[in-house]
């Protein structure tokens, strides 16, 4: 993989300031996260409710501002103002609820969304729409009305809108967060595909079957990134996670269930079919 | 149930009508409408009839949408028909008792005021049928665009449009989910007299409110990530352009007018 230094967040903390209270206070929701992302990778982050795992998000496109330290994007300033466009044209981002983003009334127009912003030629829109549309596999629903679609279908369409402008990276926050199971699963298979032809992708979410399917897991706790490694490495810390409030996921609970019951499995699975395998074989030998 | 509700009333289609370029049409329907207004006697309106029939039959339209149309009017087109009969009195007189009088011209004028109404409604009825709202709005975005010169916000009115309208189903459903949720917890909507069932509904706006301003909060933020900055240096997908049936259009329309304003000089009917 190319190691080169992608995305860059330098000590980088973050307040929430309540104007409302009296006098205001103020919430410190990052309180210094160091994290480098090399392009082409696809980092699942973890974390329980206010961990801070949003924030750190919208930091990567210049939605927020850090307070101290710094992001560069690509070797881009996120405080450099001049290149405000550059960045949000790199990093693209998608979120949680498909029905608060979507902007236009017809599928493809909505795609075509941030191309007109960026000023693109219309038969270029015309083919980059095609493109993005075909590549969510959507491309026949381009003519429907969006509140028509479901879920899944809809999140695929918001995707298709960041696809569009051809990002090197794509952050999702809890993009199936509301979404059922079948409209998750054609989700995080976009996902793949995606980091399959090279995007880089940052998936925040707190499902922890989701994270284990990532090539690394950054978990986060109360402002601060306090594990990032292979998902196999960090699921088998589940006293660790638990501690901070996430689980492990099902398969790991198993694994470490029928562990403790004596069986010769090795603690580090983490996907239904490795564990099926690995019960297979043993089953077998008997 | 309240899913149902079309927003405008477009009927889609491949139609002659249809494909016109939408800001022709809307100047079709201001010159249509200039028509009506010109028209000093029944033959004008006449002429008006015969291109409102011509315009629906190439538009594919059935008929019968036609009178849906001027259905919701209809109390309108009796209190001003009233109105004309009661109190216009020119002419000879038809009836007359006590104070109340109906006059020839008091009847001449409530049926000539009634056909301009219903010839209004059923044309722009027609604009509404054959043109989706999107595409209006587009229309009058670019019809509005030269007024910018003069800081007119033509492209963040149509923005505005364009959300509203995509977000009409969305608060549509949402409505019918905090309705039965309310419902759910013992709440009376349906019964009561008129004040009753307002207060009823407050529970069910405030809610509905409060997710209108969180959507828009999240709205605003993911169109910010998709590079949005106004109206400035802004491209769009589909390009609005004018072929030879929207002149010609325009041609048959003029020659309408023309026709009308030609019966008002030589015809007094």
């Amino acid at each position: 993989m190319n190691m080169e230094k992608f995305i860059e967040i330098k000590d980088v903390t973050f307040s929430y300031i309540n104007d409302f209270d009296e006098p205001p206070t103020k919430n410190t929701v990052l309180k210094g996260v160091s994290l480098d992302i090399s392009r082409g990778e696809f980092v699942a982050v973890l974390g329980h409710n206010g961990s801070g795992k949003s924030t750190l998000a919208k930091l990567l496109n210049a939605i927020n501002l850090p307070e101290t330290g710094d992001v560069f994007v690509d070797g881009m300033n996120t405080r450099d103002e001049e290149k405000l466009y550059d960045i949000r044209k790199t990093v693209g981002m998608v979120f949680q609820n498909p029905d608060n983003q979507i902007v236009a009334t017809v599928v493809e127009e909505d795609v075509a969304f941030a191309l007109e912003n960026i000023g693109v030629e219309p038969s270029e829109i015309r083919r980059r729409v095609d493109e993005a549309l075909k590549e969510v596999g959507m491309y026949s629903y381009r003519e429907h009305a969006p509140h028509k679609l479901s879920g899944g279908q809809k999140q695929r369409v918001a995707i298709a809108g960041v696809l569009a402008m051809q990002p090197e990276c794509i952050v999702m926050d809890e993009p199936t967060a509301m979404l059922d199971p079948i409209g998750r699963r054609e989700i995080m298979e976009t996902i793949k595909e995606l980091n399959a032809q090279g995007v880089t992708i940052v998936l925040i979410t707190h499902y922890m079957d989701e994270a284990a399917q990532a090539g690394r897991v950054v978990v986060m706790d109360d402002g601060k990134v306090i594990m990032d490694d292979e998902p196999k490495k960090v699921f088998s810390q589940a006293e660790k996670l638990r501690s901070v409030g996430l689980d492990v996921p099902g398969v790991t609970e198993l694994t470490h269930l029928l562990i403790k019951e004596g069986i010769a499995l090795p603690p580090d699975i983490i996907s239904e079919d490795e564990c099926v395998e690995r019960l297979y074989e043993i089953l077998k030998k008997d | 149930m309240i899913k149902d509700i079309t927003i405008g009333q477009y009927f889609p289609g491949k139609s002659v009508v249809h494909r016109l370029d939408p800001r022709v049409k809307l100047g079709l329907t201001v010159l249509y409408i200039v028509m009506l207004f010109v028209a000093s006697g029944f033959l004008g309106l006449g002429v008006g009839v015969i291109y409102l029939l011509l315009a629906f039959l190439l538009s594919g339209i059935p008929l019968k949408m036609m009178l849906k149309s001027v259905k919701p009017i209809v109390p309108i087109i009796i209190f001003t028909g009233i109105l004309n009969l009661f109190f216009i009195s020119s002419g000879e007189i038809l009836f007359e008792w006590h104070f109340i009088k109906i006059t020839t011209g008091g009847l001449r004028t409530m049926i000539f005021m009634a056909s301009r109404i219903i010839l209004l409604i059923c044309g722009t009825a027609l604009l509404t049928y054959t043109t989706s709202p999107i595409t209006l709005t587009d229309a009058i975005e670019r019809i509005l665009s030269p007024l910018k010169i003069i800081h007119f916000p033509a492209h963040e009115i149509a923005m505005m449009m364009t959300i509203a309208l995509r977000f009409i189903p969305t608060l549509i459903e949402e409505t019918d989910k905090i309705m039965s949720a309310q419902k759910a917890r013992g709440a009376d909507l349906d019964t009561g007299n008129v004040f009753q069932r307002a207060k009823a509904l407050v529970p069910i706006l405030i809610p509905l409110f409060v997710s209108a301003f969180r959507r828009a909060e999240e709205l605003a933020l993911a169109m910010e990530c998709r590079c949005y900055h106004g109206g400035d240096g802004r491209t769009r997908l589909k390009q609005l352009k004018t072929a030879p049936r929207d002149y010609i259009a325009l041609a048959v329309t003029l020659l309408f007018l023309a026709a009308v304003i030609v019966l008002n000089i030589f015809v007094k009917i």
